[in-house]
């Protein structure tokens, strides 16, 4: 019987066959090329890697929002997650989660998408809605008992019967700006109006990714309940100002981050986290939430399709104290854990929108039911407001 | 075994391609448009139905008309400033006696061994607030001359005309290099100044290649939508943008589908008037046949 040969065999044997002078540089290389195409084409050995890495454990694909977020995920759960069960976590970032909404539509399947860092209550609403939900087996996730109950509440309240998300983390969308450019005193008086300063014109920045966020803002800006937006043309009309002053709509925390960063804007939204992050690195930034600024929570949510047992490993995993303190530590928001169940160290109690009660009430979410429903629309308006119409 | 009648030779050729640009954009292209009658009755939920609405929104609404001037305008901008920039490198590789131009060429095409992304975030550490410029401008004295390119129109042309100049100066180049090189010095053997030379005998002949750059920078340009979204202001978005946030944004496919085919037609018919004016043969003789 013939011994199957592989490719490495295969190269050391023509690599010893040039050093007897067998056969001549040209042809080893013409040999070389091919070997490398018939390899790249098969998948010689990353197919044989990949099945070794199969063989070895389960493979769950996660989706975030890059930058110190996922940095902090890879290194104080996703690694240490991997070292001690064996399975692989294979993450990416994405822009927002309607880009994954897209991918998985286009495909028709959710191969390759398990677990997204999903934003809000209302994204956990439309991924339920669409039928991507799967029903989670709490009694794998023995620390879920340790999350705050006002952040489990509202994921139940849409689907009772059983949770498709844990609960991880939560932050506001206030107001950033430079402490070198911007008095306390000013930013205080202004509060949301900051962002329509005239005087800081090109100088100001806004999250264009989102709809919602910048209605937020205009209900504010327009004396509004953002919760109970009774005139809509009010909320474009103080979105327009906005951007007849702004510099640059940035698409992601990284570039959020990188526009205060580098002084390029000096006033912007932004995300609490990545703020904290900026001030840990020494960069002049200061941060404030106005009245009724926005608040939002974070969950993991599992997608139907998905190897159930590994993802609620993985979920309870991240959701140990150890762990999700560290991951919080990271990536400078709160964790989802009740601080009076659980002892915080200084680096969380000192995080901004971190919560001592636990009970979360002095903060404002969206609310689903009332946001959702305007979504079709108002999203589309806030394109085209974005745009100069 | 009976021979192929040559006139047939060239099909039994091609029908790899054919069957390749059949299964990959024709019949992509046909769902696309029988997307664009479907209606968006939801966020992400398309029903299917044979209905104009999405078309008659692209017909009526002055944002999408207002989209289509943008991405002309940017466009012929692009490409004229290609042409001019493109075509002296292209000459200077093209009738150079350097032993080693391989290596000239190998520089020209450098630059695609880097991501697309990178190349255009790099324009951010040139243009930026702390970037190259400004830097030179402190280090000369000048930092109050602080000059703020970043998220312009501006910055958005420098990005397309980094990336898209080469497909000019190849196009440029290989047009230039099929003319014979005994052409200009027999021009001038009749009285022609150098000037005259190259005005009337090598550019004219060059002209294929010139159209041929033209078409593809000014195709490329007008499908972008990635280089005004790093590196341009609010204002600063091509028509690719709107189909961006119809498909990713606002999740209404059937809206995206319209775009797409629209902006398909808009590019096709300015290849259709160039097929007019130039003739496709034009661009064989550009690649110097």
């Amino acid at each position: 019987m013939t011994k199957k040969m592989d490719d490495t065999t295969r190269y050391a044997r023509l690599r010893e066959a040039v050093g007897n002078g067998d056969v001549d540089r040209r042809s080893f290389f013409g040999l070389l090329g091919a070997a490398g195409l018939t390899t790249g084409l098969s998948g010689g050995i990353m197919s044989a890697m990949a099945t070794q890495a199969r063989a070895a454990g389960t493979e769950l694909y996660f989706e975030g929002w890059g930058g110190v977020v996922s940095e902090a995920l890879r290194e104080n759960a996703f690694n240490p997650y991997q070292e001690a069960t064996g399975n692989t976590v294979v993450d990416a970032t994405f822009g927002g989660e309607n880009e994954v909404l897209t991918k998985i539509k286009a495909a028709g399947n959710t191969d390759g998408h398990n677990i997204l860092h999903s934003s809000g209550v209302n994204w956990y609403k439309r991924w339920v809605d669409n039928g991507y939900a799967v029903q989670l087996n709490e009694d794998n996730i023995p620390n879920l008992s340790n999350v705050m109950t006002a952040m489990i509440d509202p994921f139940r309240a849409i689907t009772p019967d059983g949770l498709s998300a844990v609960p991880y983390d939560y932050g506001t969308t206030g107001i950033a700006y430079n402490t070198k450019y911007v008095s306390e005193e000013k930013a205080r008086e202004l509060g949301a109006n900051l962002l329509l300063d005239p005087e800081l014109k090109g100088k100001i920045g806004g999250w264009g990714g989102d709809w919602a966020n910048r209605a937020w803002y205009g209900a504010l800006q327009s004396g509004q309940d953002p919760n109970d937006i009774q005139d809509w043309d009010a909320v474009w009309d103080k979105a327009r100002e906005h951007r007849d002053l702004v510099l640059k709509y940035w698409s992601s925390g990284a570039e959020l981050m990188d526009l205060l960063a580098k002084e390029e804007i000096y006033v912007t939204e932004a995300w609490s986290g990545r703020v904290a992050a900026l001030q840990a690195q020494g960069h002049p930034i200061a941060y404030m939430d106005p009245p009724n600024g926005l608040a939002w929570m974070e969950s993991m949510f599992v997608l139907k399709g998905s190897p159930l047992e590994a993802a609620e490993e993985l979920l309870n995993f991240m959701l140990d104290p150890q762990t999700a303190i560290a991951v919080a530590v990271g990536q400078k928001y709160p964790p989802s854990l009740d601080p009076t169940k659980i002892e915080m160290p200084e680096e969380v109690l000192n995080l901004p929108a971190f919560d001592p009660t636990g009970q979360l009430e002095g903060l404002v979410f969206r609310d689903p039911m009332v946001w959702n429903p305007q979504e079709k629309e108002q999203s589309k308006m806030w394109n085209r407001v974005q745009k100069g119409a | 075994m009976p021979a192929i009648p040559a006139d047939r030779r060239p099909w039994i050729l091609l029908t790899p391609a054919l069957l390749f640009i059949t299964a990959l954009v024709v019949i992509p292209m046909a769902f696309i448009l029988v997307y664009s009658f479907y209606e968006n009755i939801d966020l992400a939920v398309d029903v299917p139905a044979f209905q104009f609405g999405n078309w008659q929104d692209l017909l009526s609404d002055s944002y999408y008309h207002t989209a289509i001037w943008k991405t002309l305008r940017l466009s012929v901008i692009v490409t004229v400033l290609a042409a001019v920039l493109g075509y002296i490198p292209a000459y200077v590789i093209a009738m150079t006696k350097y032993r080693h131009k391989w290596l000239l060429l190998l520089l020209l095409i450098l630059p695609f061994w880097v991501s697309f992304i990178i190349r255009t975030l790099s324009w951010i550490h040139i243009f930026g607030n702390q970037g190259a410029l400004n830097g030179l401008l402190n280090l000369l004295g000048l930092g109050d001359l602080e000059v703020q390119l970043m998220y312009t129109e501006f910055t958005v042309i420098v990005g397309f005309i980094h990336v898209f100049l080469p497909y000019m100066i190849l196009n440029v180049y290989v047009s230039l290099e099929g003319i014979d090189p005994n052409l200009e010095p027999a021009a001038r053997t009749l009285g022609a100044t150098p000037w005259q030379a190259f005005r009337e005998v090598t550019l004219p002949l060059s002209l294929p290649g010139l159209a041929a750059g033209s078409l593809l920078v000014f195709v490329l340009t007008g499908g972008s939508y990635v280089t005004p979204l790093i590196l341009g202001g609010p204002s600063d978005f091509l028509f690719g943008n709107l189909v961006y946030d119809a498909v990713v944004t606002e999740l209404n496919w059937p809206m995206g589908a319209t775009l797409s085919f629209a902006l398909l037609l808009l590019l096709g018919s300015v290849v259709i008037l160039y097929s007019r004016f130039m003739g496709m043969d034009q661009l064989a003789k550009a690649f110097g046949r």
